[in-house]
């Protein structure tokens, strides 16, 4: 199963965090930074996976990542998945991401927090891979918004970053 | 405040955001957050918030929480937030919920009640959002409330319902397998679901369970089989397929499940023969998906029972991940290897330099998993360049875990695959010397006992000369700075037992060493225990052959140091040296015999020897013993054997003292094994030194107040000889031993063969200008130092522009029947084989094309019904060829054209057949091909005269490749 999915900027800030096993807090915070380092240690053009990540997490997890941009998209599983499939669903996600937010850049995942997790959360479910198109996962999500949105005020983040965020 | 930024979020939120994201500093960071945390704290508790409002404390509290810092103040508002009618709010309570609380949380108890009721719900996002979250917060005794409606749940008319309940129930037999016992049978229904979405989830928790139990499924195999089957052959809606390749997940599901149930299991494996290699053949290799299926089909085919014309293209995708440039995919290709390499040990020498290249990759990664490989195909023959390659990284890294993991691994090999022993010692030497800290103790052991014992040989001469090598490099090596303290425990025992043993060194000269050690590392009392006992022994060997002692001034003040040392033990050593040094020569012999690790100690259990005493006490009114069970009111007091003054095999008292009567030793009869804690020493296997040096001592004096020291049943373990044959260690002894003898053992056959596949694979590839250097170090890991002559002959006629030896060693690999065919390419005939080969090959008795064909129909319709049980229906088969849908027609024709049409490919199968068994029973037969192991001159020279012949210049780029290579 999925043991976690982190999204970690490449300075080392996270941007979502999902345990599929619960950790406590401080668990997590100490998690995500080895992880990040770990990356943040590995040269470029070498391969996605890792295997040695030492006692910080069970036996025999692996980690796969994907490097986009200024951000990591790291999951976490142990030997019930294939380490070249989760590369795909890392894949799927974030073209999932890019569909729902057209082009997608580490702003719109700071800003539509609850909205990623929503698509998470239709992708995997407690630690299994629930669905892997992501024309499938956005109607979901969009079905989910629309509902939302006639029950209250629409609450997405326009694409447009306003203008004193200028970075 | 708290104005809208009119962006859904308030402009609150945002500035939050932007100024963490503008902090300098984690302290910076952390200020801001605290901050925020105090605001939410005073905000969230104000009467009447807006619903939106509140939605968005919830939101800035995961956010606190995701940085890191504690938001538990607003779990009881995330936990209300669950409660509200509102879509949008319960949803987002729901996924504050999942993130914040974990199943055993106080909370969840105000939880599971809408939970309850959400799972009722009529709209089907407010039952995904509740499943979602008994996903993540239902314990095991909370899963009776919700399992029925979760059951419900089930046959919902929304699929993506019915996928997230049987997730759920999943969920529930990870946590609490009994729970949801009675409910297997659901998984089982949920197969044939019309979603394949559905079908595709149901397979996550069958798969689980069958790697509980394999046995209970095996019915379901022509099951997914047949989904497998459509899958493949584009039979789901095209929303299925990712990236061309259809439902790509669902098929890697499906073949880790085959490859669980067919492992082991002859006749389930054949079912699959056919489909995995469909797939196989099918799989696109030009997209990340379609290497990941053709990875899972070799992780398949390895598991199954072996299929030799699988196996062939399994070993052709293996080279085609290696050969990419992909990271990712050389490190899938190692990976398979090393499953395929537990079936048939030849395929990786296809890939000897694919897999060199790997090991002199940058990436961490593929080098790890690359030593893995080796590890699983390290063999006598390549293990000293195996080991020394690991030795190497070993030094290079700093992971500590990693490094613990390749050490016990470099142990392990050196103690199984040990050609000689001077080259174990060396090795163990390297190991301990670089990460001595993080090997298990019971390593030092084994070497200390090794050089003692010197792999039991009878050969006394070698023994004592694989000793004296053993002092010479530990004196060599003692001046490093930093040596682990279980390394220098080592060198103290050896220069203790050993140091003088041949007489090429003065006893003042080991005594003055020992004392630098124990001067260089004088707050390791472990270290100083084994000097004092090392002292002990060298002075006690040197009376005993009656020379004069004169201790070393530093000797004697690190005594005297240690006499008034804190740790007892370290004072008792102490004394005993100070005394065993008065003694007279015949004493010193029998207290501490030359040369006598090894010997059995014989333990009197009884301490017989102690009955004159006892009786003597007895006679002069002392209290008799009593057994601990017969003590209850003073009575019997019949039984015993041992005085009760003798003082007590007890460790030091923290209780106070009782009446004398009830003092007497607790223990009945055998002290030995409470004596361990006299001595308050942290490591046990210390004490085993010590008392090897003090027991014999002890049964000669055999004064009632030192038998509290005999610790014997520890050292009879480690030190006897009777218990060797059944602990690990020994079993490398003997391997040693073995490889020592024999020398090298290799099946001839087989290498003969693998030249064969070399050299066709060599002229493939003999465009490129493969480094030497590199094809030298490939030999000696996959050729081994056994077949020096053959190998380098083999690539230097390859390294002519000349096909004809690749021809030749393909038409006599494929026979003569079809030569002609196959000739021009080395891949198999593009197989349609599949089905008949398996049987012409294992049982070529029983099985006829009609019961196969009978079973391929019978799959057929499985696809339609994969619940219902279809084992074998012959009466039906006509019928149901009638019935089958178009594709299913041709499925069976082209089969019934295959199984008739390799008719003549049999007739080659026949003839490769014995060919193949011909390996088969040559590998198992192992010719052995004696010779000498280590350095060998007349070796290194033929080896470097054809190095030389192959235009090489040998000292040209790595002199330590070659110093592998050469000797």
């Amino acid at each position: 199963m999925i043991k976690a999915v982190m999204v970690i900027n490449t300075l080392g800030k996270p941007r979502l965090s999902k345990f599929y096993e619960f950790q406590p807090a401080e668990k997590q915070q100490e998690l995500i930074r080895h992880v990040y380092a770990v990356l943040s240690s590995r040269p470029d053009n070498v391969s996605n996976f890792i295997r040695s990540l030492g006692t910080v997490f069970g036996p025999d997890t692996r980690l796969v990542y994907k490097h986009y941009a200024t951000l990591y998209f790291v999951f976490l599983f142990d030997n019930s998945e294939n380490e070249l499939a989760m590369l795909d669903l890392i894949q799927v996600f974030v073209e999932t991401l890019d569909k729902c937010f057209k082009s997608v850049c580490e702003l719109d995942v700071v800003f539509n927090y609850s909205k990623m997790h929503t698509i998470l959360d239709e992708i995997i479910l407690g630690g299994q891979v629930l669905e892997t198109d992501s024309v499938e996962v956005m109607r979901a999500v969009e079905e989910i918004s629309k509902l939302e949105s006639t029950t209250s005020a629409g609450t997405m983040i326009n694409k447009s970053i306003p203008s004193w965020w200028a970075r | 405040m708290g104005s809208q930024g009119g962006f859904g979020q308030s402009k609150e939120f945002l500035d939050l955001i932007k100024s963490i994201g503008e902090a300098r500093s984690k302290a910076e960071e952390d200020r801001i957050v605290i901050n925020e945390i105090e605001i939410l704290k005073k905000r969230i508790i104000e009467p009447d918030i807006p619903k939106r409002k509140m939605k968005e404390y919830i939101m800035r509290l995961v956010y606190v929480e995701m940085l890191g810092h504690d938001a538990s103040f607003g779990y009881i508002h995330a936990v209300k937030m669950t409660h509200d009618d509102n879509l949008h709010s319960k949803r987002t309570g729901y996924l504050a919920v999942t993130l914040f609380l974990n199943e055993d949380h106080d909370l969840i108890i105000l939880i599971v009640n809408t939970i309850q009721k959400d799972l009722k719900s009529d709209n089907y996002l407010v039952v995904c959002a509740a499943l979602n979250a008994v996903c993540k917060l239902i314990n095991e005794e909370t899963i009776p409330a919700v399992l029925p409606q979760v059951v419900d749940l089930l046959g919902h008319s929304k699929e993506a319902v019915r996928k997230k309940a049987v997730m759920a129930l999943h969920r529930f037999h990870q946590k609490s397998p009994s729970s949801v016992n009675h409910l297997v049978t659901n998984f089982r229904k949920r197969l044939c679901d019309n979603d394949p979405g559905v079908m595709g989830s149901t397979l996550c928790p069958l798969y689980d369970l069958i790697s509980e139990d394999v046995n209970s499924y095996k019915d379901l195999v022509v099951s997914f089989v047949s989904i497998l089957k459509q899958v493949a052959e584009r039979r789901l809606p095209k929303s299925y397929d990712y990236h061309q390749m259809p439902a790509p997940f669902i098929q890697i599901k499906l073949l880790k499940i085959l490859a669980l149930l067919g492992s082991g299991d002859k006749k389930a494996s054949e079912q699959m023969y056919t489909i995995v290699g469909d797939i196989m053949r099918k799989s696109d290799s030009s997209s990340n998906i379609g290497n990941a299926i053709l990875y899972e089909c070799i992780c398949c085919v390895s598991s199954i029972h072996p299929n030799p014309k699988l196996l062939e293209s399994a070993a052709e995708a293996v080279a085609k991940f290696l050969k990419n440039d992909s990271h990712n995919l050389k490190y899938l290709g190692i990976d398979a290897l090393g499953r395929l390499i537990k079936i048939s040990a030849e395929i990786a020498e296809q890939h000897q330099l694919a897999v060199i290249d790997c090991l002199e990759d940058p990436d961490d990664t593929l080098k790890r998993k690359t030593f893995e490989l080796l590890y699983k195909m390290t063999k006598p023959s390549n293990v000293e360049v195996i080991v020394d390659r690991m030795i190497d990284y070993m030094m290079s890294i700093n992971d500590n875990h990693y490094k613990t993991e390749i050490a016990s691994r470099c142990v392990e090999l050196a103690e199984q695959f040990a050609p000689s022993n001077q080259w174990f010692i060396q090795t163990m030497n390297k190991v301990f010397e670089h990460a001595g800290d993080l090997v298990n103790l019971k390593v030092a052991h084994n070497l200390m006992r090794l050089i003692a014992e010197g792999f039991g040989e009878e050969d006394e001469t070698a023994d004592s000369q694989l000793r004296s090598s053993a002092v010479e490099s530990y004196l060599r090596i003692m001046g490093e700075p930093k040596l682990p303290s279980a390394f220098l425990q080592v060198i103290c025992w050896v220069l203790g037992e050993y140091g003088t043993a041949d007489g090429k060194y003065s006893a003042s000269y080991i005594t003055g060493k020992i004392s630098d050690i124990a001067e260089a590392h004088s707050t390791d009392d472990m270290v100083k225990g084994y000097a004092v006992s090392a002292l002990m022994k060298v002075y006690s060997f040197e009376i005993a052959a009656g020379r004069k002692v004169d201790m070393l001034p530093e000797c004697q003040s690190f005594i005297e140091e240690l006499l008034a040392s804190n740790s007892t033990d370290l004072q008792q050593r102490a004394y005993e040296l100070q005394s065993v040094v008065g003694l007279d020569a015949r004493a010193v012999e029998s207290i501490i015999p030359m040369d006598a690790s090894c010997e059995d100690i014989e333990v009197d259990r009884e301490l017989s020897f102690l009955n004159g005493y006892v009786q003597e006490s007895l006679n002069k009114g002392a209290q008799p013993y009593i057994p601990e069970n017969e003590r209850s009111g003073a009575s019997s007091i019949s039984n015993f054997r041992i005085e009760h003054h003798v003082p007590s095999g007890h460790s030091l008292r923290f209780e106070a003292y009782e009446l004398p009567k009830a003092s007497v030793p607790s223990r009945p009869p055998v002290p030995p094994v409470s004596a361990t804690e006299l001595v308050p020493v942290p490591e046990p296997t210390y004490h085993t030194e010590f008392h090897e040096a003090v027991a014999p001592k002890l049964s000669v004096s055999g004064t009632g107040s030192s038998e509290i020291k005999l610790r014997l049943d520890g050292v009879q373990k480690k030190w006897g000889k009777q218990t060797y044959s059944s602990s690990s260690p020994s079993t490398s002894d003997s391997d040693i031993h073995k490889t020592q003898n024999g020398a090298t053992k290799r099946d001839v056959p087989s290498s003969l063969s693998s030249k064969a596949r070399d050299v066709s694979y060599d002229s493939r590839k003999q465009q490129e200008d493969v480094d030497p250097e590199k094809q030298k170090l490939a030999a000696s890991l996959f050729g081994g130092a056994s077949k020096p002559e053959k190998r380098p002959p083999a690539s230097h006629k390859a390294s002519r522009p000349n096909s004809h030896a690749a021809d030749k060693s393909n038409a006599e690999k494929s026979g003569p029947s079809d030569g002609g065919a196959v000739k021009a390419s080395p891949q198999p005939p593009p197989d349609l084989l599949d089905l008949g080969e398996p049987t012409s090959i294992s049982n070529a008795t029983s099985v006829d094309p009609f019961k196969q064909l009978e079973g391929l129909l019978d799959s057929n319709e499985g696809t339609t019904a994969p619940g219902s049980s279809s084992s074998t229906k012959a009466p039906d088969l006509m019928s149901l060829y009638g019935d089958t849908s178009l594709s299913g027609q041709n499925i069976g024709t082209a089969n019934l054209l295959s199984t008739s049409s390799s008719d003549a490919n049999l007739i080659s199968d026949v003839s490769h057949a014995p060919d193949r068994n011909g390996h088969g029973t040559g590998s198992a037969v192992t010719l052995s091909t004696p010779l000498s192991k280590g350095p060998n001159t007349k070796d290194a020279l033929e080896k470097d005269a054809l190095v030389r012949q192959m235009g090489v210049n040998p000292t040209s780029q790595n002199p330590n490749l070659f110093k592998d290579l050469l000797g």
